[in-house]
């Protein structure tokens, strides 16, 4: 593919950015990002954690092409996603915390929605659709409206609305917080297996030091105003102990 | 567990016809107790105060059946629908106009909440002083009185749109006009109905009065002649063109609503 990023190229890259909301030497202005810089490599999960507050939407909002940064520079594969918006279709995905799915649209026609984005044709975004729906175990509910749908099946959907896209970088909003534990670790797991799998590089924003661990290959926990105040990298090698002494670290760094 | 012993599908379907002619009927009896009042009426009063329903049907079956008075009714409806279909796409316009730029909002909003309180007989004096075709007079009125009414319900629609699922569409990138069809347009098409309905009854209203004082064809023109007859029956039946006009379309609407709205939760317990 011509938009793959090159080795040794990070796959995003943020440096030295700041965000305000509110106007300059307005005494209501709010620093929700000071200076942060940040690299994730292809195929790299991170997972960004922090307290609420501390700036992770924003992050997202910023890496998405949603917000603009106040300074600084963001580069998703070297090409800055808010003033490039239209250059990112189909390049980037993202699972929000809430499954955003249209109530006027079925099951299979909301999975869709991405392709007809991308301009394909009914016959094969159907397929494709279908494909993942059954992947993540949704076959016989195709035809299901949202509101006919459990949270967790809503949650599947939106997964599967973000990966039948085959974008090459997923950003993911804390999606299975509002999820009950047992189908919250379900989803989890099959969100790194198809991640892995589909060798995508993952954003995932969460606020629990579990998930985190769960899925990510490397953790960055923030303070605010989203600033670095631990970052590190593990693989599937590290062992228990080592993941003790990181979930040990984070909470330390965190309760600070 | 007792197992309940199923019913035999005879059984079922007679109580199903049961219900919907229980349904029927409660929604029938209104329009059967008006009616068998007025004819009660009419067997004490004189013709002109309350003339029988059996002649005003007939005046009725004489409408449908002479083509030249039934060209009147069709005038009217076309009228009806120009003056709609024109005050939508002039407010949609400006509702999108509106929601882009807090400007032109602040700017336009006065002047529609200013041409509502204007009353729709003075807009049909304005329209005689100024124009001279009876057409384009009754399509300026009906698209004055209309306009405000569904600028606000259009631009009520817009923002009202949910802030998440248009994150969620604008995530993918969409052009302007996919955006249009796959978020925008849903998700305003159950306030535009509404207001489709709302403003069809508004618009039968204003165009008798439109016809009544501009235009030599039409119901409106049609009811100022059974006034000048004293033809109370003529004046019910020509007004009953407009009632079963209305009916139809707010019937075709509803239509059109169970359609494209079975996408909805329906709750079991009604507010």
């Amino acid at each position: 593919m011509t938009d793959s990023v090159a080795a040794g190229e990070a796959a995003i890259h943020l440096d030295q950015v700041s965000k305000v909301f509110g106007k300059n030497g307005n005494d209501t202005a709010y620093r929700a990002v000071d200076g942060l810089n940040l690299e994730v490599r292809p195929g790299q999960m991170l997972a960004i954690l922090g307290k609420t507050g501390c700036g992770k939407s924003t992050i997202f909002n910023m890496i998405a092409g949603l917000t603009e940064p106040t300074s600084g520079t963001v580069r998703v594969s070297g090409r800055d996603p808010f003033s490039d918006f239209d250059w990112f279709r189909g390049k980037m995905a993202i699972v929000f915390q809430n499954d955003r799915l249209l109530p006027w649209r079925s099951a299979l026609q909301n999975v869709e929605l991405g392709l007809e984005m991308l301009g394909m044709a009914a016959a094969d975004r159907r397929a494709v659709a279908q494909q993942w729906l059954t992947k993540l175990g949704l076959g016989g509910h195709e035809h299901d409206y949202p509101h006919a749908l459990s949270g967790g099946m809503r949650q599947r959907v939106s997964i599967a609305r973000a990966f039948a896209t085959n974008a090459n970088i997923l950003l993911c909003d804390e999606p299975f917080s509002a999820l009950d534990e047992s189908t919250a670790g379900r989803l989890r797991a099959e969100f790194v297996r198809l991640v892995k799998e589909n060798g995508k590089t993952a954003v995932f924003i969460t606020h629990s030091i579990s998930e985190a661990l769960d899925i990510g290959d490397r953790i960055v926990v923030l303070k605010r105003p989203a600033m670095i105040a631990y970052d590190v990298s593990f693989d599937a090698a590290t062992g228990p102990e080592q993941r003790e002494s990181i979930r040990s670290r984070i909470g330390e760094v965190l309760a600070a | 567990m007792s197992g309940a012993v199923p019913q035999p599908l005879s059984s079922r379907l007679a109580s199903l016809s049961f219900a919907a002619v229980k349904r029927l009927a409660t929604s029938a009896l209104p329009f059967v107790v008006v009616i068998l009042l007025w004819q009660f009426a009419s067997l004490f009063f004189p013709r002109f105060l309350f003339p029988s329903l059996i002649d005003v049907f007939w005046r009725c079956i004489d409408i449908f059946s002479s083509g030249a008075m039934f060209a009147d009714v069709l005038a009217t409806i076309y009228r009806i629908l120009a003056g709609l279909a024109g005050a939508f796409v002039v407010g949609g316009l400006l509702a999108l106009l509106m929601v882009r730029s807090r400007a032109i909002d602040r700017f336009l909003s006065p002047i529609l909440t200013l041409f509502q309180g204007i009353p729709a007989l003075s807009w049909v004096v304005f329209a005689i002083i100024w124009f001279h075709g009876v057409e384009f007079r009754i399509f300026f009125i009906m698209v004055m009185t209309t306009l405000p009414a569904f600028t606000f319900q259009v631009l009520g629609a817009l923002r009202a749109m949910s802030r998440d699922l248009m994150e969620m569409v604008f995530s993918f990138r969409p052009t302007r006009m996919k955006l249009f069809r796959v978020m925008i347009a849903p998700a305003i098409l159950p306030d535009i109905l509404t207001a489709w309905k709302v403003n069809l009854g508004n618009a039968s209203r204003v165009v008798v009065v439109a016809e009544l004082v501009g235009a030599t064809g039409g119901v409106g023109y049609q009811l100022l002649q059974q006034q000048q007859l004293f033809d109370m029956a003529g004046a019910l039946a020509w007004t009953l063109q407009l009632v079963f006009f209305v009916l139809i379309v707010q019937g075709a609407l509803t239509l059109i609503e169970n359609t494209a709205f079975r996408y909805r939760a329906v709750s079991e317990r009604g507010i």
